[in-house]
């Protein structure tokens, strides 16, 4: 019910057009997404098929798990720039251990520094109060000095790509890209926690109004712990499933990621000041990004170009989807 | 008098919008002469105060300073025409040291020093860093900062609020000086024992409006409270009350049980009950505690000291959940402090349903649709914008800060002010609430600062000045002239003819309260 459908009166279409964008904040994401698809098309004629959406696919996940994280904190006001690090260390982890372990033990050794870190993130941010930029700049920064010293420790034993993260990271079954086996339900655990769990509920209220939430009853450090270890967990498994894509293990594997999983939430519609927006917006974001870089690969520019390019085009996007959906 | 005034204010008015915050207002302060200025909350005083000191321009009105037509058109116009004020709230820069405090308003050093120690603060270190110094101190700095320049009129804004017995008997003793040099002071203050021991007359203003300039002299406090009522002085009628609105009458021990209750320097030996079935109101001018009381009894802050009771059972409130958890629920005044206002009705009132950690799971979002309907059909809620809050109107908000403890079905309301800034329709449909919600034998805390609102909601009144409870009467008795005259700190049944000083307990231990 909206404020359309009760109280008809005369409103201009330009006013009537915001207010319906306003209420339903993907639509026009989802036409920026087709206008893209539409100019490579147009651009490099026959490109888009089956193979090349398998592929955008597979490499929009990784980003959109990752974006999914930033939602996450972003609703509290917060923002999680350890998940690089996270992801690179599960990821680091598991192509090492499973040289000499069993795949069980590799996979829990992998996760325990993500929640070792979700966990220092949360206590950080959630009881001494340091700002989640700092805290988890500090903590990523941390993580990577740890990997170095892993990495002396491993240098003998060399290391492998599972064979089932590989199968996870690049197969594809019937043209669907295998990677949406873990997605679509990591995917659907998120929207559904967003939207009709407690936990979700109160991501919004504390990012929208800590004191209201702490009238409430709400202990702001339970949800922003519980929070920065959610997000860290989804950021190691997200490192399992980008090795197997990658197949290099390194120790800045994920860390390009990290911006543009930002930006993905931003372009979806997340308010960085919290309270506000949502997860589903955030995967067409991720899509828009993979999309955007491929078109700027086709153009043939030198890298520097491309990257400018590049920013300016999320800046404007981002400004010009506000100015869309924000009814003022 | 024949000596000319010092300053002379007449006929000034300001008004914003179609709001007139003053219409007549007029001051005349001889010289040598502690001059008191008085009204009730919103009357006027601190916008006269500010005209006066130039930080906003009257729209009329005639200010003389020594006979001459000045035109304040800033505090530094105000200053160089010898009028400086101290305001309540302490005006050094935090992150600067009170030396570069004092250059930045080229306050001689010297003389300063002197006054502060004058003051009663022998051993101050001007290198400290203002953030560093407690409150009280600093309230005495500012004064001295004043002092030092030697203003021909001193303006003092409740310049003893938030100081320690000592520290505000020194003051007091300096600004008696000041009158005996020759210069003069405007003294504002919610206490009449310091006003009959410090001023030499008294401005009251009501309304926007000077109604009466009085000699202080024994007994000369019923006139002042009468000129602060004006014609409301007359008993109003409580009116009847429907059947399902009358309180439950409660055996047993009471519901919520306060006793000697301490809070630092806020809150002095408050003790009262509040049974189930009853709305007690709680009747304070601004700042005499009131907003402590609510936020230790909500479990926001700890008090320092006393006991509370729920259900004959001591708690301790570490966060308001605990509250929360023993059914006591708070709806703070100020409804941005309250709602989460990019997230809709419904979420709104249901945020306490999640608040625990073992809510933290999935959501019977039929039951709540059940619950939430409930409360919003209970109060009236306008939910044609209901997608977010913030598009809602005033009155509306303030109902869904409500309704979220009815729909949480919590036993006891703290309400602070809640028909504050909110239409008539909104504010009897409230009253009306809490009354039911009395008959239900639940229990509502009340604060108000309308009079009004005592009589029409409440069971019992307390009323609280400087941190203490000055009297507790039953809404019968609580007329306005008795409700003013307690929320000025007088207690019930103090003769005209007796002069505060005789009736009062001693001025040290009010000064303690503040």
């Amino acid at each position: 019910m909206t404020d359309i459908a009760t109280m008809p009166r005369p409103v201009s279409f330009g006013r009537r057009l915001k207010r319906f964008m306003a209420d339903r904040p993907l639509i026009p994401l989802i036409i920026l997404l087709i206008v893209l698809v539409v100019i490579l098309q147009i651009l490099r004629p026959g490109i888009v098929n089956e193979r090349w959406l398998a592929n955008t696919a597979k490499f929009a996940i990784p980003l959109a798990i990752l974006a999914g994280c930033q939602t996450m904190t972003m609703l509290t006001g917060g923002i999680d720039l350890s998940v690089g690090t996270v992801a690179t260390m599960s990821a680091f982890i598991m192509a090492t251990q499973i040289v000499n372990q069993d795949p069980t033990v590799a996979f829990l050794l992998a996760m325990l520094p993500a929640v070792l870190i979700g966990l220092v993130n949360g206590i950080g941010v959630g009881v001494f109060r340091v700002h989640p930029l700092i805290m988890t700049l500090g903590t990523s920064l941390i993580g990577t000095g740890f990997l170095q010293v892993y990495q002396r420790t491993v240098i003998a034993s060399g290391a492998k790509i599972p064979d089932f993260l590989n199968w996870l990271g690049t197969g594809v079954t019937y043209g669907f890209p295998n990677a949406l086996l873990l997605f679509v339900p990591v995917a659907v655990l998120i929207v559904l926690m967003l939207n009709r769990t407690g936990f979700g509920r109160l991501l919004y209220a504390v990012g929208d109004n800590e004191r209201a939430a702490r009238l409430s009853g709400v202990r702001y450090w339970q949800v922003i712990t519980a929070l920065y270890i959610l997000s860290s967990l989804l950021a190691g498994i997200t490192g399992l499933l980008y090795i197997g894509l990658i197949k290099a293990p390194s120790l800045s594997l994920a860390e390009p990621l990290v911006l543009p999983s930002v930006a993905a939430a931003v372009i979806g519609g997340t308010s960085i000041f919290g309270g506000r927006g949502g997860y589903t917006g955030t995967i067409i974001g991720a899509l828009i990004l993979t999309v955007l870089t491929t078109l700027l690969t086709i153009l043939q520019m030198p890298e520097g170009g491309r990257r400018i390019l590049f920013g300016f085009i999320v800046l404007f996007v981002t400004a010009a989807y506000l100015r869309i959906i924000e009814d003022r | 008098m024949t000596t000319s005034p010092l300053l002379d204010a007449t006929s000034v008015a300001k008004n914003y919008g179609a709001v007139a915050a003053l219409r007549n207002a007029s001051l005349s302060v001889l010289p040598g002469e502690v001059h008191a200025l008085m009204g009730a909350n919103g009357a006027g005083k601190s916008t006269l105060v500010k005209i006066l000191t130039g930080a906003i321009k009257a729209d009329a009105g005639r200010i003389l300073i020594r006979g001459q037509q000045l035109d304040v058109r800033s505090p530094a116009a105000a200053r160089r025409a010898g009028l400086l004020p101290v305001y309540q709230e302490p005006s050094l820069i935090p992150d600067l040291d009170v030396l570069s405090n004092l250059r930045l308003t080229g306050t001689p050093v010297e003389p300063f020093r002197a006054w502060v120690r004058e003051l009663g603060i022998p051993d101050l270190d001007i290198r400290e860093t203002a953030r560093h110094i407690p409150l009280a101190i600093l309230r005495v700095l500012d004064l001295a900062r004043a002092l030092a320049v030697e203003p021909d009129v001193l303006l003092l804004d409740e310049m003893t609020a938030a100081l320690p017995a000592n520290l505000a008997e020194k003051v007091l003793e300096v600004v008696r000086r000041q009158g005996d040099a020759g210069r003069s002071v405007i003294f504002i203050s919610h206490r009449f024992v310091e006003i009959s021991a410090l001023c030499d007359r008294a401005t009251v203003l009501r309304d926007g409006a000077t109604v009466g300039v009085v000699d202080i002299e024994p007994g000369v406090e019923e006139r002042i409270v009468e000129m602060m009522l004006g014609t409301r002085i007359e008993k109003t009628r409580i009116a009847a009350r429907a059947p399902n609105e009358v309180a439950v009458a409660a055996g047993g021990r009471p519901r919520l049980s306060v006793r000697n209750l301490q809070l630092g320097t806020k809150l002095n030996d408050v003790s009262f009950d509040l049974a189930n079935g009853e709305v007690v109101g709680v009747f304070a001018l601004e700042g005499q505690g009131q907003d402590e009381l609510f936020a230790a009894l909500a479990g926001s802050i700890r008090p320092t000291g006393g006991t509370i009771d729920v259900d004959g059972a001591p708690v301790k409130f570490s966060h308001p959940s605990d509250a929360i958890q023993a059914g006591i629920a708070y709806v703070p005044g100020d409804r941005t402090e309250a709602l989460a206002m990019q997230r809709s009705v419904r979420e709104n009132i249901a945020l306490p349903f999640s608040a625990g950690l073992r809510k933290w799971g999935p959501i019977r979002m039929r039951r709540e649709q059940v619950v939430v309907s409930g409360a919003i059909g209970r109060l009236q809620i306008d939910t044609r914008a209901q997608g977010e809050v913030q598009r809602l109107s005033g009155g509306n908000q303030q109902k869904v800060t409500i309704a979220r403890w009815i729909a949480a079905n919590a036993r006891t309301i703290l309400c602070f002010d809640p028909t504050r800034g909110i239409d008539v329709g909104t504010k009897q449909e409230i009253y009306k609430l809490l009354r039911e919600l009395a008959g239900q034998g639940k229990s509502v805390l009340f604060y108000t600062s309308e009079m009004e609102e005592v009589q029409r909601v409440c069971d019992r009144v307390i009323v609280i000045f400087g941190g203490r409870v000055v009297d507790t009467f039953p809404v019968e008795e609580a007329d306005e002239p008795a409700l003013m005259r307690a929320a000025y700190g007088l207690p019930r049944g103090a003769k005209a003819d007796v002069g505060i000083l005789a009736e009062v307990r001693p001025a040290s231990d009010a000064e303690a309260a503040s």
